[in-house]
This record gives structure tokens, sequence and C-alpha cells, in this order.
């Protein structure tokens, strides 16, 4: 694949994610954000399939776009009194979220900068899928394993909080 | 390989592009006037009162977490079971440790009836 | 034999040479290749669901002891046609208090999703417009948007019944989805890859179709994904008597007709997959591929239809419960059989 190519397409990816990223947190009819959230999900898959990384964006598509988004989007429905006009919509303090993130973007910048990147030409052998397989069963099977306590703790903690009720 | 995603991306352009164009079209071939009883919300010929957006069982959002819980779940499996054989019974018994925790959630969401009603 | 991958390999050879000899860079015969692809897909699709739509309400006619259409054509073949078009010619209405923007999205995500599904079909040898090395999982990720687009229509339109149906639509499509994954994946753990042409590669005899050394777990995807194209008995969100067409009711003309041909072209899918996975895909002596294919696909699709009018409706709870009481613990312990005993 062409060095121009793939760098147009990253720069389009980059633009549309940065884009739908900005009208999600703008756009005062929530439910539009949560479209624009779809977007976003969707771009930064694409910047998976870039990495050569297709097991990571089948996934990302398949939980981000298809659990969480319907999660979210249960959420915007159950919640229906935001478009009441008593609850305010805007943004009262603009500046002060100006400046604290424009610090923020200095910082992170600058240590982006400084630090020296090594970047690797070897690419992964044979599919991604396999590969992912191979390393989370032998080489990361601990964390692997805590992954299944923390999304028993996030079902326990979903029972408690819905039971309440 | 890349490049088959770049053909997938165009189609999706361009199929999107055509779903719209043929709402377009249909757009200026069926124009009536508008009135006033075409503009409201279908409710079988009564007047709706209130809004529709009210308040809506909370058991929705249960089963939204529980389907988020499992489909992290599945994604786990996927890899797993493309070298199933490969990795042969030291997989399976990892995976077995996998499954048994969250089957332990499971048989607590059952006993605490948040699969109760829907 | 008719085998039609060498003719389209012949066709792109010939356009290669056209387009080398009058100098234009190859980009363009890409892209051109890909707007043919598009459309013969789309035509493809519309000739299936044409079939299908008139299938349906032939089959559906026989079984109620009655003809179907019967007037337009030959036995009424010409029905779907003219459907379609007395629906392109209706007037689109929006509701006024309807969100526009969504409510005009909401059936382009829908029928974009079921389009993009068929690009990793593999209808005969070598017919298969791309080979992912992801197949089925790029497939079970892209139907995900209906799920969103279902939302969209549903809370779009303002409206009660809309409302209640794209979310009970929704819930039910999301439960049953975790089933319908286990399943596959046992399919998976036997054919040790996740392209489509892999898996039907390695189902080369009769002995060898995954339905024989899957039997539960043929029956576990049949039934969840039933629930996910939301037919009878599964189909509470659109139900007539129940919430007036559900998540559709305010979409009418060809808004109406998308979200309806979406729902037949995900019919074939499912059993497209179907026949993929566990039949052998398009496997068979004597005849060429394609043929196998659209012949085993069909038989699925009747099946499927031959369900829609034995089985009552199952009430919204029994319908979630099934899900995760039964067919959820179910499509585990096949998969743990399978993992068991491979």
């Amino acid at each position: 694949m062409e060095n121009g190519t793939q760098t147009a397409v990253f720069y389009i990816l980059s633009g549309l994610i940065v884009g739908s990223a900005f009208m999600v947190v703008s756009l005062k009819n929530i439910f539009h954000s949560a479209l624009f959230l779809v977007l976003c999900f969707f771009s930064v898959a694409g910047i998976y399939i870039l990495l050569s990384a297709e097991f990571v964006a089948a996934v990302q598509v398949l939980i981000y776009v298809g659990a969480i988004t319907v999660l979210l989007i249960f959420a915007i429905m159950l919640t229906a009194q935001l478009y009441s006009p008593s609850i305010r919509q805007s943004n009262e303090q603009v500046i002060p979220g100006i400046i604290i993130v424009g610090t923020l973007l200095i910082v992170t910048l600058s240590v982006l900068r400084r630090t020296s990147w090594r970047i690797s030409t070897q690419g992964i052998e044979g599919q991604s899928t396999v590969s992912i397989g191979k390393s989370l069963l032998t080489t990361y099977v601990l964390p692997f394993e805590v992954v299944s306590l923390v999304l028993i703790a996030a079902l326990i903690g979903a029972i408690i909080i819905a039971r309440r009720e | 390989m890349f490049e088959s995603y770049l053909a997938l991306a165009l189609l999706i352009i361009i199929v999107t592009g055509f779903g719209a164009g043929i709402i377009l079209v249909s757009k200026f071939i069926g124009r009536r006037p508008p009135l006033r009883e075409k503009l409201l919300p279908y409710e079988c010929g009564n007047i709706p009162e209130e809004d529709a957006r009210g308040r809506f069982p909370i058991k929705f959002y249960l089963v939204g977490i529980l389907f988020i819980i499992f489909d992290i779940e599945i994604a786990f499996l996927f890899p797993w079971a493309v070298i199933y054989k490969e990795l042969g019974i030291f997989g399976l018994i990892e995976m077995g440790i996998f499954l048994a925790i969250l089957l332990i959630g499971y048989l607590y969401i059952l006993k605490k009836g948040g699969l109760k009603w829907e | 034999m008719l085998e039609l991958d060498q003719l389209f390999k012949n066709i792109y050879l010939w356009g290669e040479n056209l387009f080398t000899q009058w100098g234009i860079p190859l980009f363009w015969l890409e892209l051109l290749g890909m707007l043919i692809v598009a459309v013969i897909i789309l035509a493809f699709m519309s000739l299936s669901v044409l079939f299908l739509v008139w299938w349906e309400r032939k089959v559906s006619g026989h079984m109620q002891s009655r003809f179907g259409p019967m007037r337009t054509g030959w036995h009424g073949w010409l029905q779907t046609i003219i459907d379609a078009i007395k629906l392109i010619l209706k007037e689109d209405t929006t509701p006024g208090t309807a969100d526009k923007i969504g409510f005009l999205i909401a059936p382009i995500i829908v029928f974009v999703s079921a389009f993009m599904a068929y690009i990793c079909i593999p209808f005969g040898k070598g017919l298969i417009v791309k080979d992912l090395n992801i197949g089925i999982l790029y497939i079970l990720a892209i139907t995900t948007f209906t799920v969103i687009g279902l939302l969209t229509a549903g809370w779009c339109s303002n409206n009660k019944f809309s409302v209640l149906g794209g979310f009970r639509s929704a819930a039910q499509i999301i439960s049953y989805e975790v089933p319908l994954t286990l399943s596959i994946l046992g399919v998976v753990i036997l054919s040790q890859t996740l392209s489509m042409q892999s898996i039907v590669n390695s189902q080369k005899h009769i002995w060898e179709w995954y339905i024989f050394r899957q039997p539960i777990g043929f029956l576990i995807y049949l039934v969840a994904a039933i629930a996910e194209i939301n037919r009878v008995p599964f189909d509470i969100p659109e139900a007539e008597q129940e919430l007036v067409a559900g998540f559709n009711v305010e979409y009418s003309g060809i808004k109406f007709a998308m979200f309806f041909f979406a729902e037949f072209a995900n019919l074939f899918l499912v059993s497209a997959i179907a026949t993929t996975l566990f039949l052998g895909g398009w496997n068979g002596p004597l005849l060429p591929s394609w043929i196998w294919f659209f012949i085993k696909s069909f038989f699925l699709v009747f099946v499927i239809m031959w369900f829609k009018w034995t089985f009552p409706r199952l009430r919204v709870d029994q319908l979630m419960g099934f899900a995760w009481k039964f067919l959820l613990p179910l499509a585990f312990i096949n998969l743990i059989l399978t993992g068991l005993f491979a």
C-alpha cells in the first residue's frame, strides 16, 4: 500500500474523529450527539485497520457501536426530561474551560515532542487474530483472568444498583 | 489487506449516497400539499395528549448492561477459538477458568432476579 | 461448467488491458470496479428481495389454504415490483414533532448495514466480493448498526408506539445476539478460521458439514437469527395487534420500503450465513457451486417462513426469558462441549 494513500486516509480519519468528537460535545440535541459518537467510534476502527489490527477494529465496532452506544441511547431515552427547557443546556464556564484544556494540550504536546519514539518497521506475521490469541493465552494469561474478575464486578455492581429501585 | 478495507469504505459511501438519492427522488415525485392532520403523530385516530418521550422502565437499561458484559466476554472468546487446536488442553483450562468466574456472575444475577420480567 | 468466477476474472483482466492501453492510472479501474460491484450487489439484493416477498406471500397463502397474489402477472410475480413503484410514488411525510435529521437517517443506516454484510458472503467458488480475514466477525460487527438504526427510527418519530417499539426491538436483538455469537464460535472452533471461504472449504464432503457435528449449535443459530431479524414468533416489536407496526409507525413511502427491503435482505443474509457455516456453503456434486448455494439458502428461508405460520407469537417477557435463561446457558454448554470433544 503506497505511503501517500495511507497518509491521506490517516488524515481523513483523524479529521473525522476530531470533528465528530467536537460535534458530540457541542450539539444541543443530545440524540444527535450520540449519532456523532457512532461516527467517532467507527473512524477509530478505521485507524485500527490502518495499523493492521483488523481484529481490534472489528471488536471496536462490535462492542463500542453495538453495545456501548446502544446503552448510551437507552440512557438518553430513559432520562428524557433533558429536553425540558428548565434544565440548562448551554455551558456557562467557557473561559475557565478553555484555560484548563489549553494548559493540558500544551503539556501533552510538549511531552509528545520530547519522547523519542521507537518506530518499529516489523509488521505482524500472519493474521492479527491468531497473534492476539497466542499472546493473550500464553504471555498475558494473568491479565486475561483478571479481566474476568473486572467483568464479574461490573455484573454484580449493575445488579445491586438496578435492584435498589 | 488494507486495500480491501479501503474498498469497503468507498462502498459504504456509494451505498449511502444511493440510499439518500432514492429518498430525494421520492421527495420530488410524491409531492402533495401539507395538511395539519398529516403532521400529527399516529395514534389510531386519537389526538395524543402528552409528549411521547416520557419515562420508561429501567429493565431495558439492565439488559443493556448485561449485554455489554457478555459481549466483552465473547470478544475474548474469539481469539481463543481461532487457535484452539494449537493451544490444546492448556488453553481449554485457561478459558475454563475465565468462563467459570463469569458463570458465578451469571448465577448471581439469576438468583437476584435480574432477569425477571424481561 | 458454468463457473462464474473465471468470467469475472477475465472481465477484470480485459479492463486492465484496456486501461493500460489508454494510459489511465489503474486507480480509476478500481473505482469503476467498485461501482459495478455495488450495482451488482444492489441488483442481486433487489431481485432476491423481490422474489422473497412474492414467495412469502405465496407460501403464507398456500399454508392458509388460499392462493396469495394471482392477478399481476402469472401467479402474481409482478406484485412486488408494482408495490415498490407504488411506495416510491407515495408522499413522503415526516411527522411535525419528529426529529427530522434522525428520521431521515434511520432507514439509510438500516439499509447500508444490510448491504455491507453481503460483501463477505461466499456465493460460489471464488464468488465472494472480499474474503476478509475476519469474515464472520466482520458480518457480526456490521449488523450491529441495525440496532442503532432501529433505535433512531423509534426515538426520532416522537410517537409513543414507535419509541416503545424501538426499545423492545433493540432489547430483543441484543438479547439474542449473545447466543447467536456463541453458536458461531462453535463452528469457529471446528474450522479454526474466521474467513468465510475457508469455512466453506473445510466442508467439502457432505459428512463434513458442520450441522452434523454441531446440531445444537445449528438450532441455536436458527432460533437466535429469527429473533435477530424480528420475525414471528419473535415479532412483538412489529406486531400489528400490539404496537401498530412498532418503530416504523410513522414511516411511509420510500423510507418504509427501505425498512421492509432491509428486513427481507436480512432474512436472506441470515440463511446465507447458516448455509455457509452449517450446510457446507456452495459445496455439492454435479451442479455449479452458486446453484447449490441458492438451493440451500432458499431452503432455509422456506423453513423460516414455515415457522411463521406454525408457531404463535411469544410475549415480550417470554421472549426475553427464553433468551437469557434458556438459550444462553444452552449455547455456553454447547461451546464447552465443543471445546472438550473437538
